[in-house]
């Protein structure tokens, strides 16, 4: 495959889902939000919650229209970057792709035409509904296209089928029901509440910095800080859940999460810790330059027992006997002798020796499991970028803990207190709005950039299931797409930003 | 009795007439499209040009999503079409998608105070989408008959033989018949639903004066393309191989009569709901209309997947050819996903719920002019 090409795809890839989560959490969460704005309107009659649902619906509608854009992209990507992939696993990854097409989409599509223009159309009950329809569509299909990235992450319910060289599904069960994809889909819907519930009060906060729409603010500081702070505790048990199920279905990348190249018991986290540069695989350097470690919470986390053994990257690449841990050498050598009896049955198959087609089938079968080593040069490959990886986790799991005091404390100030009056919470709210995004992408690299090389972990690296095409055109489309996002953000920023300062009472 | 209990050759075919029904959705759909070409013509004013976008706004997300629907059901049935078409004419659906990107964010920020891009902008962006953007699909939809260059290698990776990368379908004129009768016909489609939903006079001459016109492109674009695909060669599947057969589409049609009905029936909506709106005056007929493409549509797939043809032919290797039968998902995928296709007409019935609940009365120039309108 040509040089670099991989390198684009990946650029090309991560960019637009980069773009596409800068939209996708607002909506996940700010639906919810605004559903309950109007179910107390419509509870209470008290047209000030109409009023504050119109407002924050208007936000939400500037925020998806863009969330779409990005999308569309998102999908058929794998089909012009990724067609090796595509044929690969599409039996297995294409489903949940279509069942969110006809499952969500529609329903927030349908809805979201209802919610918008509907007011005086429909009954109140009715629109209270599409507005309902509409959050829970859009979270449905978070969980389909999660559910499809989780079954990369830990490919399971399918079978090797030589005879069309791809894998094919046995268990749509098992595919959606995947403890992976079942704690992934949490995770990443928790994190759009919590941005959501960042955009509320950070906004709310503006307002009554500026002493405006007091009122209004204050009760939208209220659902926001109420919301966030229930969906923060949600979002760390189910981050414990994932980092727990990255600890036993992708060790390696736990090891990059936490730079640990020596795997020990009783590991414990490094909370806080800045890597040493020079350390390589091959060297004896300390891995960090500063570390600030919690004993044993390593092990307790990934394995939910202080006394686990967490493998560490070089006991990954080079084998650990006593921990049961076999070399990635051994895998890739298992790997090359599947990828070569593939190459047997199938010639086998065009020659009609029937004998050696079964012979070469069950020498495959054998290795499948360390099929995707076989497209593997030498052990270190499966090292992920190691640095990213840690400081995205570091970051994401700091600041996390950071949004959950946040909501605390507003929420107390809101309920218990002058809010007006501390202005410095204030503007730390308004400052954190930011701050959930940058925690929500770094969720983002840990789980994808923390999995490289594999596009399905053992099944396939990143470099097979490229397109073949010439690298000039990923280039091409690279800044095409980087140019007009780019354009369209800056659009989206700027009219969000106008909406925001005219205010629910359109500027009066 | 189950999806499992069908044999595989079924649920190919059943696959096959599911996608063709959303193709032929997405072509009705396309209204929307069709309308965005139209709104400087149709209006006089900026009020007459703002309910025009405000009344396909209203709709324009159903046909994203169809159009997401269409390539996830893609993927998922025919896994091998998706990344050989998408993977390897590349530019093609590159195109189609940026023209869609830019549909996506034109209505909400087309009038909305401080959109850094101007009106004109976002309104440009809507053309776009409307004329390049259809014209574009039609082209990659017609290469289903003219073939593309590319070979399948023996793990099913795609090897694309033509450095345009799917641009090349530009060069071949024949492409160009069915892209421009897309165009024309989603206009008229475009004028059929504003008739229908917007109550106003002057909106309603010109949509039935560019109806007229749109017509008569239409049907020199569309016959021109059915003399076509009728008097050519097709690829047909002969004992596991793919060879040309002469008049492939036409014994197609004559062999299916079924198909030929439908197609029939299809065309004579259409015409009927022309003709109709044109010398009735009547505004009901979107839905006449639009039947008879969803109709057309699933005819035309129909008859370039069934009956032992190629529907993704390859002009570089004939035997890279895809056929439903060889480019399909297994057996287990295929039934599974026939349960989740049972949604669909569910789906459409809320759609069809929400929309008559939403379209009772049509949109008037007071509603667009209220002070708390959510206008586009």
């Amino acid at each position: 495959m040509e040089e670099h090409l991989v390198d684009w795809s990946r650029a090309q890839f991560a960019l637009t889902a980069i773009y596409h989560f800068l939209f996708v959490p607002l909506t996940l969460g700010l639906g919810f939000i605004v559903a309950i704005m109007e179910t107390i309107y419509v509870k209470t009659g008290n047209l000030e919650y109409k009023k504050m649902t119109k407002f924050w619906m208007g936000l939400f509608a500037i925020n998806f229209a863009i969330g779409v854009a990005t999308g569309i992209i998102m999908e058929f990507e794998f089909g012009t970057n990724w067609a090796n992939y595509s044929w690969f696993v599409g039996d297995i990854f294409g489903a949940p792709l279509a069942v969110e097409g006809i499952l969500a989409f529609f329903m927030e599509s349908t809805f979201f035409a209802v919610m918008f223009f509907g007011w005086d159309k429909v009954e109140k009950g009715f629109h209270l509904l599409s507005t309902w329809l509409v959050a829970i569509g859009s979270n449905l299909s978070a969980l389909w296209i999660l559910v499809a990235n989780g079954w990369m992450q830990y490919p399971v319910g399918m079978a090797f089928n030589p005879d069309t060289v791809r894998n094919e599904m046995v268990n749509f069960w098992d595919v959606l029901f995947s403890p992976v994809a079942v704690s992934k889909f949490l995770h990443t819907i928790g994190s759009g509440y919590v941005i959501a519930s960042l955009f509320v009060i950070g906004i709310s906060a503006w307002y009554l910095l500026k002493g405006r729409e007091i009122l209004f603010a204050k009760r939208s500081m209220i659902i926001g800080a109420t919301f966030g702070f229930v969906t923060s505790l949600f979002l760390t048990l189910s981050g414990d859940e994932s980092a727990h199920q990255v600890a036993l279905k992708q060790p390696m990348k736990l090891a990059a999460m936490e730079g640990l190249y020596e795997g020990k018991t009783q590991a414990g986290i490094v909370a806080f810790g800045i890597l040493n540069p020079n350390k390589t695989l091959d060297n004896d350097e300390h891995p960090y330059l500063v570390e600030f470690e919690i004993p044993l919470a390593l092990s307790l986390l990934g394995y939910h027992n202080v006394d686990a053994f967490v493998p560490g990257i070089k006991d990954l690449v080079y084998g650990n006997e006593s921990q049961g841990i076999e070399s990635a050498q051994s895998k890739i050598d298992k790997g090359k002798i599947a990828v070569a009896a593939l190459e047997a049955y199938k010639e086998a198959k065009k020659a009609n020796d029937d004998a050696k087609a079964l012979e070469a089938k069950s020498t495959l079968m054998k290795n499948m499991h360390y099929f995707g080593y076989g497209h593997l040069d030498k052990p270190s490959d499966i090292v992920p970028p190691v640095a990213i990886t840690f400081y995205a986790f570091h970051m994401m799991v700091g600041l996390g803990g950071w949004f959950l005091l946040l909501f605390g404390v507003m929420l107390y100030l809101a309920t218990k207190k002058e809010i007006e009056n501390y202005r410095k919470w204030l503007y730390l709210s308004l400052y954190s709005i930011p701050l959930g995004y940058i925690a929500a992408e770094a969720g983002w690299i840990v789980a994808e950039v923390g999995r490289q090389p594999w596009a399905i972990q053992d099944l396939m690296p990143v470099g097979i299931a490229a397109t073949k095409i010439s690298t000039t055109n990923v280039q091409i489309s690279f800044w095409l797409f980087a140019f007009l996002f780019t354009v369209l953000l800056i659009a989206e920023i700027k009219i969000m930003t106008k909406q925001i300062k005219i205010g629910p009472n359109g500027g009066h | 009795m189950g999806f499992e209990a069908l044999d595989l050759l079924t649920l190919q075919h059943y696959w096959w007439i599911i996608i063709s029904l959303l193709g032929g959705l997405f072509v009705f759909i396309m209204f929307v499209q069709g309308g965005q070409t139209l709104m400087d013509r149709l209006s006089s004013n900026e009020i007459e040009k703002t309910m025009l976008i405000n009344s396909i706004g209203r709709k324009w997300e159903l046909g994203f999503t169809t159009l997401v629907l269409f390539g996830g059901a893609l993927f998922a049935a025919f896994p091998l079409f998706y990344a050989t078409s998408f993977g390897g004419a590349y530019w093609v659906w590159m195109a189609i998608l940026f023209c869609f990107i830019i549909q996506a964010v034109s209505y909400e920020y087309r009038s909305k105070p401080n959109n850094f891009l101007g009106k004109r902008t976002y309104e440009m962006f809507l053309k776009i989408n409307g004329n390049l953007g259809v014209f574009l699909l039609g082209v990659a939809i017609s290469t289903f008959f003219s073939g593309s260059e590319f070979k399948v290698d023996s793990n099913f990776f795609v090897q694309w033989q033509n450095p345009l990368r799917g641009l090349e379908a530009l060069l071949n004129p024949y492409n160009y018949l069915l892209g421009l009768a897309l165009v024309f016909l989603v206009k008229i489609t475009g004028a059929l639903y504003f008739i229908n939903n917007i109550d106003h006079d002057a909106i309603r001459e010109r949509s039935v004066a560019s109806i007229k016109v749109n017509m008569i492109f239409f049907l020199i674009f569309f016959l021109g393309f059915m003399a076509w695909i009728l008097s050519k060669d097709g690829f047909g599947l002969q004992d596991g191989v793919v060879v040309m057969q002469k008049y492939k589409y036409l014994h197609n049609f004559i062999e299916m009569p079924l198909v030929m009905a439908l197609f029939l029936i299809g065309v004579l909506m259409v015409v009927v709901a022309v003709f109709v709106t044109i010398h009735y005056h009547k505004s009901c007929c979107i839905k006449t209309g639009g039947v008879g493409v969803v109709l057309t549509v699933m005819s035309l797939l129909m008859v370039v997947g069934f009956n032992n043809t190629a529907y993704y032919p390859s002009i570089s290797d004939l035997q890279s050819s895809l056929t439903i039968m060889n480019s399909s998902g297994s057996h287990y995928t295929l039934s599974a996903m026939g349960y989740a296709s049972l949604m669909v007409p569910f789906v459409l019935g809320y759609i069809a719920y929400a929309w008559y609940s939403m379209d009772r009365v049509k949109m008037t120039q007071e509603e667009i002019s209220s002070p708390d309108a959510h206008n586009y």
